[in-house]
């Protein structure tokens, strides 16, 4: 089996499109969550979100493209390039068979569907625009990335919902790990801020509600929680085979050293009480690692802020890792700050992992000031913290019952 | 506003094209790097704006094909139908 190694990143973030800006924000606590200006949401009973508010779509795809694409790509296209030049990797020098991409999405082009759908009841079949198909699908971000990049290898999508992007980076870690292909672009990307996406969710109660005080509506872990905020953005990842990274002498990040998958065969939405869909994904990725659970000094959290994740996120690192070594570990959640991210966010978590690991520092849990009985973990409250990691969890947790566990480790 | 003025304006919209690369004879596809999508899309901009001008306000499908260039929709809008000044 190959070794996988990440050597560039992007992210297109409500924190930022810049990986060192994003980084700082995040280590300083920064939330980026306000009020949605996407649309007129003032009848809707959401009213926040985590938008991407210094993307310039000009300052990489041109204005003929850009029409033919969701926001979805355009975030997608990005991320990939900014990741790309990140790695120094140069695609025209490699063999193209070899190098891939899974770059996913939760919903694609949802603000595409919704546009088209009220073309055709307005205005009648014929006037949807040629475009809506391409724009919606959830692989045609993949596909546009591999055009610009000249990637001819294993190229497709991974849909699960919130787990999406973890899923993806798991994936796209396989093929090399086989020995399927030498450079994998891997992560996830999300334009989901638009009226039937934050009608759809808010009508499940799965939202927050803290209208009033979007610096203060995400709490994950904390007795107050109320519900998620909808992020948007993307973040890939340039993985590749440890001995190709070498051998160009690339800036190597973290190794991908496991990956689990599972799911609670339990219900749509809900998790099954317990949380061991959760820790079972935590136990494979930690067994193909072959690390042990007194080696993790980290978990990013898919840490949505709402009621019952939290609660049985928690209970799952408990079961994972043991009561002991759950208590000792440093655990985060990035959402905090990013909003929820849906099929980006085990991207821009695998992100901050890599970052945490080469950086020595824990991001924190921001707006944590009412401890929850049943949420008795060290979130890393509202500061960062300095701690040398060595091995490190990401979680990702979808509607669905899709559970996925990725571990990073230093190199 | 001539028709052509009128036309040749969807077209430069559509395909993100300058006017001096508009000539009546620069093919969509050869000289204009349009793709088949973006030859659907600019048939349906026509109709939109021309469709109350002609008859069943709309291009049939076996039409479309001809419309390879400024000069041949001009042509056959006029042939539909369509005065030259707007």
């Amino acid at each position: 089996m190959k070794r996988v190694v990440i050597t560039g990143m992007g992210v297109v973030s409500p924190l930022g499109c810049e990986l060192n800006t994003f980084w700082n924000r995040l280590v300083e606590g920064t939330n980026g969550i306000g009020t949605i200006t996407k649309f007129d949401a003032t009848d809707f009973p959401v009213k926040i979100a985590a938008e991407v508010k210094e993307f310039d779509a000009n300052a990489f795809i041109d204005p003929k493209q850009q029409r033919r694409m969701d926001p979805y790509t355009h975030y997608a296209i990005a991320a990939s390039r900014l990741a790309v030049q990140d790695s120094g990797v140069n695609f025209s020098a490699e063999n193209p068979w070899r190098c891939g991409c899974i770059v996913s999405s939760g919903v694609g082009g949802i603000s595409t569907t919704e546009k088209e759908v009220m073309v055709l009841a307005e205005r009648g079949a014929r006037r949807v625009s040629p475009f809506c198909i391409p724009q919606i699908i959830v692989n045609i971000a993949s596909g546009m990335v591999a055009i610009e990049h000249g990637l001819k290898g294993p190229n497709y999508a991974v849909v699960s919902a919130c787990a999406t992007g973890l899923h993806s980076i798991g994936e796209a870690m396989k093929a090399i790990k086989y020995g399927e292909a030498d450079v994998m672009l891997a992560g996830g990307a999300e334009a989901a801020v638009s009226p039937i996406s934050i009608a759809g969710f808010a009508a499940m109660h799965a939202l927050s509600t803290t209208n009033e005080d979007p610096a203060h509506a995400c709490r994950p872990f904390d007795k107050e929680r109320n519900g998620f905020i909808m992020g948007e953005g993307a973040a890939v990842l340039v993985l590749e085979e440890y001995e190709h990274a070498v051998k160009r002498g690339a800036k190597i990040y973290a190794e991908v050293g496991g990956f689990g998958a599972t799911c609670d065969a339990y219900h749509m939405t809900a998790p099954a009480e317990g949380g061991e869909g959760g820790a079972q994904a935590m136990i494979f990725s930690m067994e193909s690692a072959g690390v042990n659970p007194d080696q993790i000094g980290y978990v990013n959290a898919h840490g949505t802020s709402t009621p019952m994740n939290d609660r049985i996120e928690t209970a799952a690192i408990k079961k994972a890792l043991g009561e002991d070594n759950a208590r000792k570990v440093s655990v985060s959640s990035s959402k905090s700050m990013t909003g929820h991210m849906l099929g980006a966010a085990g991207a821009i978590e695998s992100v901050v992992c890599a970052l945490a690991i080469k950086n020595g520092v824990i991001p924190p849990t921001i707006n944590y000031q009412n401890p929850d009985p049943d949420c008795d973990l060290d979130y890393t409250p509202n500061a960062a913290r300095e701690r040398k990691i060595d091995f490190c969890l990401n979680n990702s947790l979808g509607f669905g019952g899709h559970n996925a566990c990725a571990l990073f480790k230093r190199v | 506003m001539t028709l052509e003025e009128k036309v040749k304006t969807i077209i430069c919209e559509t395909l993100n094209r300058g006017a001096e690369e508009v000539t009546p004879a620069a093919d969509f596809i050869n000289d204009l790097g349009a793709d088949s999508l973006d030859l659907a899309e600019l048939v349906m901009k026509i109709e939109d704006e021309f469709g109350s001008m002609i008859d069943g306000a709309s291009i049939p499908e076996e039409d479309t094909a001809s419309l390879k260039s400024l000069g041949a929709i001009v042509e056959y809008l006029k042939s539909k139908g369509v005065a030259e000044e707007l």
